[in-house]
């Protein structure tokens, strides 16, 4: 008896994002041990040289709350920016691979799987990924002794929500039909200097006021900002907190939906 | 007679003002092994990712095991199989697991996957290649393996973009062994090729495409019959005197087809026509008498050979 292809696709209907989910879990396997190596190593080795030997140069107060030490500024914002650096190299190169590189996207589409599955499906697995990062980053950032309330754990979805803010990369990555380096002039021009200017390292506020809209545009400042209000906070008004969520939020969402229109243009051309 | 899998209408597909699929209407009925012949850029790729529910049409009907692609892409796609073009294997994961995660996109349980792989591994003959990498892969086994991954949802139709292209030739025969085994099954295959030897093993009635035009349609060996003649006799005289030789050679055999390298000669016997060739004071630096191929039916038809 032949079933109907309708009743056949139903479960591809449904589940088939998360179906792509796993192809992705499943191709991690692979470097799951650098990935894991690196997801260690990299806070130990910021807070170290950030937390501890910087912190050294610093004396008085960084932030606008008295007590709170350079460590316990200063992490937060790097829990935020490992989240950003995870969800950066899958929304450029991990979206290139499955469309052009090493199209599996192609392979999926040709299965029950839509577009739109397979971006959702991809969606998913950063936050995964992101998820997995900042949970070592923060239970790291605990070991060195930067967070001392239960609140603290927040920053976990502080960072991953700065993530996915930078969804709009991706919708960038499905229009490339040449690769002519355009990733690496992103990293150098777009997300390095906003790593640099967004309240990372030092307060948003010690930069020249002509400077300070980079850190109001950047997802990661918005990140950082938050991801502090649950370490030391609150040392800003709640609109503002509301604003960081609702900024992120908004910019991830936009990202996601134009990056599905793009794979789906891409695609079913 | 069985309700057709697939029906085109007058199916076009425009890329701004080019129509690389122009018009094309042909049917497909269950079980049957349907080809489409024609060189590159002919619009057969673009037929098929229509037919596979992946590309949209600009104008025409089509239907597939029923079922509007535009409103039932992937309820059709749930049972297609899909050879590509160019493989699309994922070089990340190991030769099972590409089957693996491809089955889980048809909704079918890990349980039911993991058995399925290993019979078409078996099926492909790479079960002792399980664990490589994709990479390490032949390239007659890569395609195997996609021809595997297409085959893991048991599909009622397996669409083939150019099964064998760029293969050796040995390698070409051990997957058209595989591909005349899904056929006495009873799988309905749907190819695209432009090596006619291919078209004459395969299909049981093709189309020949050109410029995305229906040229003509029908069994190979009838297609022969009627756009060719039974055998055909070919000679070389060298390069540059291949036009004045063929001057001289006017009515020999029903047709001539003059080419670059040599002269094409049509005619009921080859011999007797090689004879006549020598009667008129010409030697051929080589001759070769072959039967009438789809090879001289697509020339007949275009004015020009398939492969160039």
């Amino acid at each position: 008896m032949t079933v109907s292809p309708l009743e056949f696709s139903a479960k591809s209907r449904r589940w088939g994002a998360w179906y792509v989910t796993e192809h992705k879990i499943r191709q991690m396997r692979g470097f799951a041990g650098t990935l894991i190596a690196t997801a260690i190593g990299t806070p130990i080795l910021y807070l170290f040289a950030f937390g501890i030997g910087l912190a050294t140069l610093i004396s008085g107060n960084v932030g606008p709350v008295a007590g709170v030490t350079y460590l316990e500024f200063v992490a937060p914002a790097l829990l935020a920016s490992a989240a950003v650096l995870v969800a950066v190299e899958e929304y450029t190169f991990g979206i290139l691979l499955g469309l052009k590189w090493n199209a599996t996207y192609v392979g999926m589409n040709a299965s029950p799987i839509t577009a739109r599955q397979i971006v959702d499906g991809t969606m998913l697995f950063v936050v995964l990924r992101m998820f997995v990062s900042t949970t070592i980053y923060y239970l790291i950032m605990v070991a060195f002794g930067a967070v001392d309330s239960a609140w603290g754990l927040l920053t976990i979805p502080a960072g991953m929500l700065g993530g996915f803010a930078f969804a709009p990369v991706a919708a960038y990555a499905a229009t490339i039909e040449e690769d002519r380096g355009q990733f690496a002039i992103l990293q150098r021009v777009v997300i390095l200097p906003l790593t640099l200017f967004s309240g990372t390292v030092f307060p948003l506020t010690q930069l020249p006021v002509f400077l300070q809209w980079i850190g109001w545009v950047s997802p990661l400042w918005h990140a950082s900002e938050l991801g502090r209000q649950f370490v030391y906070g609150p040392t800003e008004p709640i609109w503002l907190t509301v604003i960081h969520v609702v900024y992120l939020a908004v910019l991830g969402v936009i990202g996601w939906q134009l990056c599905a229109r793009n794979v789906a243009r891409r695609l079913n051309k | 007679m069985p309700a057709p899998v697939i029906t085109a209408t007058d199916l076009t597909k425009k890329y701004k003002d080019f129509a690389a699929v122009d018009g094309i209407s042909f049917e497909v009925a269950p079980g049957e092994s349907f080809g489409l012949l024609g060189p590159n850029g002919a619009g057969k790729s673009t037929t098929m990712r229509m037919v596979g529910a992946v590309s949209t049409r600009t104008s025409g009907d089509l239907r597939i095991l029923g079922l509007d692609p535009d409103e039932h892409g992937p309820a059709i796609r749930s049972q297609l199989g899909v050879v590509p073009q160019q493989d699309n294997l994922d070089t990340e994961l190991r030769v099972r697991d590409n089957l693996l995660v491809y089955g889980r996109y048809f909704g079918l349980p890990h349980s039911q996957v993991a058995k399925r792989a290993d019979e078409l591994l078996e099926f492909a003959q790479l079960s002792d290649r399980a664990k490589a990498k994709v990479d390490d892969l032949s390239g007659g086994m890569k395609r195997r393996l996609t021809i595997a991954r297409a085959l893991i949802n048991d599909p009622r139709i397996l669409l083939l973009d150019e099964p064998t292209t760029g293969l050796d030739p040995q390698a070409r025969h051990i997957l058209w062994d595989r591909l005349f085994r899904l056929k006495e099954r009873g799988t309905t295959l749907v190819l695209t090729t432009h090596y006619m030897d291919e078209a004459e093993q395969l299909c049981d009635r093709l189309v020949v495409v050109d410029k995305g035009r229906i040229m003509a349609e029908g069994r190979p060996a009838a297609l022969i019959r009627e756009h060719s003649s039974r055998e055909v006799l070919e000679v070389r005289f060298g390069s540059d005197r291949n036009e004045g030789a063929a001057a001289t050679l006017a009515g020999v055999g029903d047709r001539l087809e003059v080419l670059p390298d040599r002269i094409l000669v049509y005619a009921q016997s080859g011999e007797e026509a090689l004879v006549e060739v020598t009667k008129r004071g010409l030697e051929p630096i080589t001759s070769l008498v072959r039967r009438s191929s789809l090879e001289d039916v697509f020339l007949r038809l275009t004015g020009r050979t398939l492969v160039e």
